[in-house]
């Protein structure tokens, strides 16, 4: 290549492409190599991280389960007017057999009995309750079925009936100890037509039982419900003429027959099984928390609480939250503020100390930073109580009497105290490194100007740490804010923070929307007031390192 | 490309190795999860250690069942569990049931019968408390005090826990309401069996906690069933509420100046359920392990080691003596007659409904 070809025209690179273009594709191709070389670490933030905390906040407004266990009787209850005074009408309550029975057999109807048992007490066994009668409401239609006729007994002939002729054939030849998956159930088209509900139901059956309990669908009979099911198809009387399938002759005799079946009184038998089920106020909570989304956790994570009129505050003797979040933040200030006290000087020393004497200390301040937290924590225990190391000391020192000992710990008191010492070396360390670049001639020089060593310091010297300060304050304050073994162990009732309540409930309570919305406001929280240090102090102020 | 590529390679690496560790359960082994101290070292004695010798099954302890219910229904909505086998309040048994968490046992197919015939399903009797919870031991929420700092007059009743001037000095309860409640009322003039009737209502609840309310400055509140043990051992309450297997253990095993008391004790049941969605050979090594651990010698041996009754009602005349201290058990256990005289049953149906209304109410009181 001469240059005397190019002259005019853009420049190129050496293989001929123009320069421009090859710079790019040389900084995309650094780039996707950065890219490549975070992208595990991407991965693992995104997969085991960021999803989770997601996955968390999402329940926090979450509520499907209303609507998913019960969807026949929350769309019967669009209409109901819960204000009016009176209990929804028989069409409701039928509609909550079929979602009970459904649910039952899923077991869904106790998880969701809890769910609501959070608004309302005594629905979590009213629930539980309705779930183990629901069959028997049922069976008044199946054992009329099965006296008139010991066709509808036999699950073979409603398999046949409800199926496909090639389903039917294939769920025969199926071999329930071989290894192929059971022949998917379907439905047949006719029937679908002339028996619409009977159809809808016994899909669900044939779903339950070949999916979920993954038993052999020809053994199994069918559901009370599907007979309801029937029983309601049936008193519509269709068009059966046109329907020669298996079982037409039965369906016929039965369709004759219906009309002078015994018919079930579901409001009256769901009050059989709880006088609760005529009681509004339950009626009224099904209905406020049909909704897919709900305000509700978030409400109560702040006391309050969602009724038909609107949310409205707790009882007095219910609140519980906003105390506890101020408390939360009123204690990490605290706790940040005898940090700060206590770790500057201690700074200022390793700071300003030969290396060696430095590297001493250092180990000091280390030491307790890699023990343990629980045995630092125990230690406080043994150490603050009442019969412990520092009450002994004080007795016999006879500052106080022996009467009369310090409550040190199990209270307020003994929080800040552990997890002052808990926190401490996360101050020490960055105003160290902070203080660690201040030059010494610079206070000599400020003296040498004639300032005193208060003037020095707090002129010279003090303006140059605040980097320092602030870093250490950014991460005892956040880390305290999130603390709740330390508080667990040693704060008594006084002295926990809002985390001891998002583990109580995450673990033991297991109102997980409620621990997620905590946890949600608690991140709120934290990101307001890093804002607004940003806005004060600002964060480019903040120095981790030297 | 050379650096890429070994990126790559080692990215895949580490999600199949990520893949294989979580699937975690290798041909021959089980996770049985429990409360760890020494009830965990009792099974350990009496169930792991034969149940490894006579099939060379290893077993991994797990000790997270204060928070079973909680991972089981975690582990579940991620479609990976990991456990075999749990140690569960009967409680939580209830709960794990009803939400299909726990698989149903059919118990006289599954479990072993008594020496003398008896069908398992009349061996427990009434402490079958759910379709999938067999239980392995009775044990009793009872009062420990110091011998030392109650003066010439030992308490005989619960209710003098409530009695700051007979007996100065800290009490530990736990820190929540269930149980307290309880005690509050009966120390407060209700009858043993309308405690639960009481409780129901808003002015039974508040009787309760201004009941409780007397004692709020003496309390030292509790959280994990070691505590009591050692506030009684370091001199820092008077008395306390614990399960009656931890005291024994700091009667007899340590020596301290604690003594237990045997009235209006809380009655109740722990034992073993098989999560829900195991696979086929999971599933039959866990209840072939269960076969083994809940046969009547079995269950016997247990309370070698700790203080607990046994549940078959077939085991409790093989109860022999403590395994290293050489004294009978029996009359340590919850279920002598000695002891049972005046105990208190546990209402799980009460508590499945009222413990979210309560809890905040309790809560909230003790924060005041």
């Amino acid at each position: 290549m001469t240059d005397t070809t190019q002259t005019t025209g853009p420049m190129m690179a050496a293989d001929g492409t123009t320069l421009k273009s090859s710079l790019s594709r040389a900084l995309r191709r650094q780039k996707l190599r950065a890219l490549l070389l975070i992208a595990p670490l991407l991965l693992f933030v995104l997969v085991t991280f960021i999803a989770p905390i997601a996955d968390m906040l999402f329940r926090s407004v979450e509520n499907q389960i209303v609507a998913e266990t019960l969807p026949r009787t929350t769309e019967a209850l669009t209409d109901w007017d819960g204000d009016a005074g009176e209990i929804p009408p028989q069409s409701t309550f039928e509609a909550l057999y079929q979602d009970i029975f459904v649910a039952q057999e899923r077991k869904l109807h106790t998880r969701l009995g809890s769910r609501l048992n959070y608004e309302l007490t005594g629905v979590s066994s009213l629930f539980r309750k309705s779930g183990r009668r629901v069959e028997d409401m049922g069976e008044v239609h199946q054992d009329q079925f099965e006296d008139l006729d010991d066709f509808w007994k036999d699950s073979e002939n409603w398999n046949a009936l409800m199926g496909t002729d090639r389903w039917l054939a294939e769920q025969n030849a199926w071999d329930p100890k071989g290894t192929a998956a059971q022949p998917a159930f379907q439905p047949r088209v006719e029937i679908s037509a002339l028996l619409p509900e009977t159809a809808a139901t016994f899909e669900i059956f044939a779903d339950f039982v070949q999916n979920e309990d993954a038993e052999n669908l020809a053994k199994e009979d069918p559901w009370a419900l599907v007979y309801s099911a029937l029983y309601n198809d049936l008193l519509l009387e269709p068009d059966m003429s046109g329907y020669a399938g298996p079982g037409s002759a039965e369906l016929l005799e039965a369709m004759g027959a219906v009309g002078t079946f015994e018919t079930v009184d579901y409001a009256a038998a769901f009050e059989d099984v709880d006088e609760d089920w005529h009681d509004i106020e339950v009626w009224q909570t099904i209905q406020t928390y049909s909704p897919a989304f709900t305000s509700g956790y978030f409400l109560n994570a702040v006391d309050m609480k969602k009724s038909p009129d609107g949310p409205e505050m707790r009882p007095e003797n219910q609140q519980l939250y906003i105390k506890l979040f101020i408390r939360t933040l009123i204690m990490s200030l605290v706790i940040t503020g005898s940090c700060i006290l206590l770790g500057y000087p201690v700074g200022w020393i390793l700071a300003n100390l030969p290396a060696r004497t430095a590297n001493l200390l250092m180990i000091l301040v280390l030491l307790p930073f890699w023990t343990s937290l629980l045995v630092r924590t125990s230690a406080w225990k043994v150490m603050l109580q009442q019969q412990g190391v520092i009450n002994d000391t004080l007795v016999w020192l006879g500052v106080v009497a022996d009467d009369s000992r310090l409550a040190l710990i199990n209270n307020q008191t003994g929080t800040i105290i552990a997890m002052t010492h808990i926190l401490l070396p996360f101050m020490i360390l960055p105003l160290y490194s902070v203080m660690k670049t201040i030059p010494p001639t610079y206070l000599r020089a400020a003296k040498s100007l004639g300032a005193t060593n208060w003037t020095a310091f707090w002129r010279v010297y003090f303006p140059q740490s605040v980097p320092g300060i602030g870093a250490g304050s950014i991460l005892v304050f956040i880390l305290s804010i999130g603390y709740y073994i330390t508080p667990e162990l040693v704060g008594g009732t006084t002295g926990i923070f809002i985390s001891n309540r998002i583990a109580y409930h995450i673990s033991s309570s297991l109102n997980w929307g409620l621990a997620a919305a905590l946890g949600a406001i608690l991140l709120v929280v934290v990101l307001g007031l890093y804002w607004a240090y940003d806005r004060i102090v600002g964060i480019d102020n903040v120095k981790l390192g030297g | 490309m050379k650096l890429t590529k070994t990126l790559l390679a080692s990215t895949a690496l580490t999600v199949v190795a990520g893949m294989t560790f979580a699937d975690g359960h290798m041909a021959n082994e089980m996770t049985i999860v429990s409360w760890g101290g020494a009830y965990s070292n009792s099974q350990q004695q009496a169930y792991h250690n034969p149940y490894s010798e006579k099939t060379g099954v290893k077993i991994i302890n797990d000790e997270s069942s204060a928070e079973a219910v909680a991972k089981l229904r975690a582990m579940n909505e991620a479609g990976n569990v990991t456990w075999d086998v749990v140690d569960v309040v009967a409680a939580d048994a209830i709960r794990l049931c009803d939400e299909g968490l726990a698989m149903e046992i059919d118990f006289d197919e599954q479990l072993a019968p008594a020496p003398d015939g008896t069908s398992a399903s009349d061996d427990f009797g009434d402490l079958l408390v759910s379709d999938c919870f067999i239980p392995q031991i009775v044990y009793s929420t009872t009062f420990g005090y110091r011998t030392d700092m109650v003066g010439d007059t030992p308490p005989t009743s619960v209710c003098a826990v409530f009695d700051t001037d007979a007996y100065p000095g800290k009490r530990a309860l736990e820190k929540r309401p269930i149980n307290n409640m309880e005690w509050a009322l009966l120390c407060d003039g209700v009858a043993k069996d309308e405690v639960y009737d009481v409780l129901e209502t808003d002015e039974g609840q508040q009787q309760a906690l201004d009941k409780l309310a007397t004692i709020k400055d003496d309390v030292i509140w509790w959280s994990a069933g070691a505590d009591t043990p050692q506030l009684l051992a370091d001199g820092e309450v008077v008395m306390g509420s614990t399960y009656n297997g931890r005291l024994f253990s700091v009667i007899e095993e340590q020596n301290q100046p604690v003594a237990m008391l045997w009235d209006a004790q809380v009655f109740d049941l722990d034992g073993w359920i098989i999560p829900a969605g195991l696979s086929d050979e999971r599933k039959a090594r866990a209840l072939d392990y269960i076969y083994f651990a809940t046969d009547t010698q079995r269950l016997a041996d247990q309370a070698k080691w700790i203080s607990y009754g046994p549940a078959r009602a077939s085991s409790a005349p093989l109860v022999g003596q403590h395994a290293d201290l050489g004294i009978d058990m029996a009359p340590h256990m919850p279920t002598d007659p000695e002891n049972a005289k005046n105990t208190f049953l546990y209402n799980y149906e009460f508590w499945a409904d009222y413990r979210d209304d309560i809890d905040a109410k309790f809560q909230a009181w003790l924060a005041q």
